[in-house]
């Protein structure tokens, strides 16, 4: 079976897209191969920085012959009828038809479609550039002159040269011939950009790879990869080092280069004092190179950094390592200056007073001041939402309430508030924004900040995915769980919700974060209570604006007027009363809606950690809003479930309940209270005995939040429901104890809904 | 070329020779040596060589040098890698031969990098330029880890598609002449190649204007007037462009005023820079002043288009889809 070799080579392909494009080639091409009836047994893409290239084994030389016969219209059909069906079929004139007959529905045409079996080549050869002119390339370009007309190929850089081979391993294989805006397929490759600009021929992919080899390009990435990381644990290891592993910044190297060789650089001493984690991320953003620490050591990194080249140079390497070392000094002589300013006191500090204030800022210390700047500058938070400033005073009185609820000191959880957002004012997360909370902390703790306060400056952020650690010291909670409110509720507020895929400010992420923090905190933080909390929050702060602007509206309008002072007050007080029936109207909707998201959040959650979402469902009602209880509840229904009682009283349960359902729905008389004296069998009044016990032990149960002590309550219905079903005729003809017994039938739904509502359970 | 010149002027002992060396070098390619546009730009890309040059269907290759102004950028002499006014080379190719990264490569071995010794890279980065709402794909140029130049395929310039693309290529002429020269500050740069008493350095030429300017562009530029100015220049931009262009069911179709009306989009982008330095512009007015601008910007490129020199003319007749005769290295 022949072989297809495919390279598209262009200019320097963006390490990030290399991958992905690879892939899509690969799928694109095998699609469009099987689509047009081909198979193959094997193919594999290969990437580096100058070429996408695709290996297709034992491709079948020929597509089948189709043969199929397709009917059309009656003889007598109308012209357009027939003229449709010529243009479907693809026949040239009704001439080409057949005529089949049939007693019932008489003549009618039928076409006789022939489709030969076509070349994988002339295949391959009409594929390619659709492909090509379509690639799903995340940023494309136009070069060249061919790009003064419109409509000229796109590709990600000037795509350069196409070699398209295929034929049999025993054969000399052909080119595959096809042009895309004036490049031409052909099987001519060239070697690295340095040490091999020569042209190569190439027959099949064996020998491609083999001549590109020893033209120094290495066309497996993963091989690459490997080869970066060996050199670079042995050059590290030599030196007494150890390579701070990086898979993203591995990836992204090993597709910046054709042929890696690794070569070590220096810098000073001194600049180890720049905390390890912005020494990494200096020299891994702008340099592209790995850092490594003394063998043994955590947090500490070593002077030493790793680079990948992509030539052999003729001195070894020693010019290289030699200008890398000079801009990694340079970055980092930034760094450090970054790092040091940050320390020191701000310029004009005396503009800063008012903000100060406003916060209990002390401007001796740098962070204190770094806030202040942010609330002075009136830096945007959301054009609806107010500044930076607004957020923070925000966040600082709803922490001061959850710190009560969860055992924090208030003080503590306010004084984490009013810093938490100042690093976003410091140079070394201006530079680095992923080092938000984490420079906070380190700044607090220098200008000698409580741990606690300082852990919660780099903790409220968390959790920030799935698989992030939840804060557990309660200060870092309380302000955790205030930033998430407030973002939470307030883009509710401005009718922001996250639709569909788009979710522009993370808020499931931050709900999510929310319901994790609760669960894990095991405290009794009520949703109600919290949106109360955030909500008032926000609409104090949007009422006194919205007054404000209505009171310097006023007093322009009625300027001059004796009476006007006292009529600006009567309307304010008005408008006051207005805005707060409004924000008390908006509040009710603007919640259920709230729990009904955080909901949605829990049972993926929940679902996630093993959960049954049918049992989430039959927990949750409208308005439950304490996560941890309806946690438990699903924890205990399912162990309850598990037990042979409990699949029982279900069954039964549910048999009462369907009954109940059908008989209410022909509008048969239910009784509104069991009647003992109309028990007419044994098993009537031992399940009535049991059903009062059970909702009374059930209830009590669970007032005192022991849901498995409920369900044990309930579980003693079990043996009186079945020898109920068992021996007893619900449909009496008896019109009174039939609804008698639909009322005890009700009470088993009664006795079990304060649980978790059965019918919502599977099985 | 290089040989042609005194030993001293090798661009790895002077910093003129490495411009010179830069002008032999494209000149011989075909381009046309343009001199430094005479107003102060933030960039290269600003002369009208290239903004406005890039627009329409007309052949167009060029290199110039052009001193470029960042106010904000200015450390008072102290910082040994920045500068409130430094060098760009830029060439401007259009349409970009098929061969630009080659011509590129070229260019650095006339200067002297070998690249079997350093280690070049062409390294994602994509332009753009919210300020002339232009921009375009390519890379940042790295020698040895060290960004030198700025390689770009032009997409669209003042908003508009580029059809054809130019190719656009833009080196930092200072940094470029540190690595070189091998010199750490680029106030030691060695200007003129000479040595001893005759030795004239970066910092003798520039280091007092960088201590001045830091000044002026960071505590006494006078804001209330740059204010004015902003908003007169824009006003002049507006009515120039007005002025010029082609009466309404006149037989003229031409535009006849663009290149005084982008001097005046020019100048309201430098006031912006230095309103910007002096720290008067929240991060929201800012915003508004950049779309500002680029309405000028937009406004003088689709001008531009109704000109001789934009191929208002030329489109008539059919355009020659020649490519480039580049020697091919």
């Amino acid at each position: 079976m022949p072989d297809l070799l495919l390279e598209l080579r262009s200019e320097e392909i963006p390490a990030r897209m290399q991958r992905k494009a690879a892939g899509d080639l690969k799928k694109m091409l095998t699609d469009g191969l099987v689509e047009a009836g081909l198979t193959y047994e094997a193919a594999r893409e290969y990437w580096t920085p100058r070429r996408l290239t695709l290996d297709i084994r034992g491709l079948t030389p020929r597509s089948k012959d189709i043969r199929e016969e397709r009917k059309g219209p009656s003889t007598k059909a109308p012209e357009a009828a027939i003229q449709g069906f010529l243009r479907g079929a693809g026949l040239a004139s009704i001439a080409e038809a057949h005529v089949h007959s049939d007693p019932k529905k008489g003549d009618f045409y039928v076409a006789h479609i022939s489709k030969p079996g076509r070349s994988a080549e002339e295949i391959i050869a009409e594929l390619m550039p659709a492909i090509i002119k379509s690639f799903p390339w995340p940023k494309s370009m136009r070069w060249g002159p061919a790009s003064a007309k419109p409509g000229s190929l796109r590709w990600v850089r000037p795509l350069q040269s196409i070699v398209c081979t295929f034929g049999p391993e025993t054969e000399e294989p052909v080119v595959v011939d096809f042009e895309v805006d004036g490049i031409r397929s052909g099987n001519i490759t060239y070697g690295h950009r340095f040490h091999a600009p020569e042209a190569i021929k190439v027959r099949r992919f064996d020998d491609y790879a083999a001549k590109l080899e020893s033209a120094k390009v290495v066309i497996d990435a993963e091989r690459r990869k490997e080869m970066i990381v060996a050199d670079a644990r042995n050059l590290a290891f030599a030196s007494g080092l150890e390579l701070v592993e990086d898979e993203g910044l591995l990836e992204e190297v090993s597709g910046l280069v054709e042929w890696p060789v690794v070569l070590m650089g220096t810098f000073e001493d001194t600049y180890l004092q720049i905390p390890a984690e912005v020494i990494r991320l200096t020299i891994r953003a702008n340099q592209k190179c790995f850092v490594t620490r003394p063998q043994g050591s955590e947090d500490t990194l070593s002077n030493h950094f790793i680079l990948t080249s992509n030539i052999e140079a003729k001195d070894g390497g020693k010019e290289i390592a030699h200008g890398n070392g000079k801009v990694v000094r340079a970055r980092l002589s930034d760094a450090l200056y970054f790092w040091n300013t940050d320390q020191g006191d701000l310029p004009d500090l005396d503009t800063l007073k008012q903000s100060a204030e406003a916060f209990g800022l002390d401007l001796k210390k740098p962070l204190d001041q770094r806030m202040a700047r942010l609330d002075h500058l009136g830096v945007t938070f959301h054009a609806k939402l107010g500044t930076q400033g607004q957020r923070v005073q925000r966040i600082r009185g709803l922490a001061r309430e959850i710190a009560k609820l969860v055992g924090a000191e208030p003080k503590l959880s306010d004084r984490a508030a009013v810093l938490a957002k100042a690093d976003l004012q410091t140079e070394v997360v201006g530079e680095f924004p992923e080092l938000q909370g984490a420079m906070g902390r380190k700044y607090a703790l220098l200008q000698g900040e409580s741990p606690s306060v300082a852990a919660a400056i780099e903790e409220h952020y968390k959790p920030q995915g799935p698989s992030d650690r939840v804060p557990a010291d309660p200060v870092s909670v309380s302000v955790a769980l205030a930033d998430k409110l407030d973002t939470l509720v307030g883009f509710w507020t401005i009718d922001e919700k996250p639709t569909g895929s788009k979710d522009p400010y993370a808020l499931r992420r931050a709900a999510l974060g929310i319901v994790r923090i609760i669960l894990a905190a095991r405290g009794r933080l009520p949703l109600q209570q919290l949106f109360d909390a955030a909500l008032r929050q926000l609409e104090e702060a949007s009422v006194q604006r919205r007054l404000a602007a209505f009171e310097a509206e006023q007093a322009a309008i009625d300027s001059g007027d004796v009476d006007g002072e006292q009529d600006v007050d009567n309307a304010l007080a008005a408008y006051e009363a207005e805005l707060r029936k409004e924000t008390i109207d908006r509040a009710a909707p603007l919640k259920a809606d709230l729990i009904a998201f955080f909901h949605d959040r829990l049972k993926v959650y929940l679902r996630e950690l093993g959960a049954r979402h049918d049992l989430i469902d039959a927990v949750i009602t409208p308005d439950a809003d304490d996560l941890l209880t309806i946690t438990r509840r699903v924890e205990a229904l399912g162990k309850f479930l598990d037990t042979e009682d409990g699949k029982n009283l279900l069954a039964g349960t549910k048999r009462a309940a369907n009954i109940l359902a059908a008989e209410e729905k022909k509008g048969t008389a239910v009784a509104k209270a069991v009647d003992p004296a109309l028990f007419r069998e044994e098993a009537e009044s031992a399940l009535f005995a049991l059903v009062d016990q059970a909702v009374s032990e059930a209830g009590q149960a669970i007032r005192n939040e022991d849901f498995s002590a409920a369900m044990r309550a309930l579980s003693v219905l079990r043996e009186p429901v079945d020898s109920f079903f068992e021996k007893v005729l619900v449909n009496d003809e008896d019109v009174a104890v039939r609804a008698n017994r639909l009322a005890l039938l009700a009470r088993i739904r009664t006795a079990t809904d304060q649980v978790a509502d059965f019918s919502k359970i599977a099985g | 070329m290089i040989d042609q010149m005194p030993a001293h002027m090798h661009p790895s002992r002077s910093f003129q020779g490495l411009i010179l060396t830069l002008h032999n070098f494209w000149a011989a390619q075909g381009c046309i040596i343009l001199q430094p546009y005479d107003m102060e730009v933030g960039a290269g890309t600003l002369h009208p060589a290239t903004t406005l040059r890039a627009l329409g269907p007309r052949r167009w290759n060029a290199a110039y040098v052009q001193p470029s102004r960042r106010p904000k950028d200015g450390r008072y002499g102290e910082n040994p890698n920045r500068l409130q006014h430094y060098y760009q080379y830029q060439v401007i190719l259009k349409p970009n031969p098929a061969n630009l990264q080659e011509l590129y490569l070229g260019s650095l071995a006339a200067i002297g990098v070998d690249p079997l010794v350093h280690d070049i890279r062409f390294v994602e980065d994509d332009w753009e330029n919210p300020t002339t709402g232009s921009a375009g794909l390519g890379w940042e140029c790295w020698c040895d880890g060290m960004e030198v130049s700025q390689f770009t395929y032009f997409q669209q310039v003042c908003g508009i598609e580029c059809a054809p693309v130019a190719g656009e290529l833009t080196y930092g002429l200072e940094r470029l002449a540190m690595y070189v020269q091998g010199v750490d500050n680029v106030y030691d740069l060695n200007f003129n190649g000479l040595e001893g008493n005759d030795k004239v350095t970066y910092g003798e030429v520039f280091l007092q204007a960088e201590q001045e300017y830091s000044r002026h562009n960071f505590e006494h530029a006078d804001t209330a007037m740059l204010f004015r100015h902003f908003a007169d220049a824009e006003a002049e931009c507006k009515a120039l462009l007005d002025a010029g262009a082609p009466a309404e069911g006149g037989n003229q179709a031409n535009h006849k005023m663009v290149f005084p009306a982008y001097d005046q989009c020019i100048k309201a982008s430098h006031l912006l820079n230095l309103l910007d330095a002096r720290g008067v512009i929240s991060v929201t007015e800012r915003q508004s002043y950049i779309l500002r601008v680029r309405n000028l910007a937009k406004m003088c490129g689709e001008a531009f288009l109704l000109t001789e020199a934009g191929g208002a003319d030329s489109a008539k007749t059919s355009m020659k889809e020649d490519g480039m005769r580049m020697e091919k290295l």
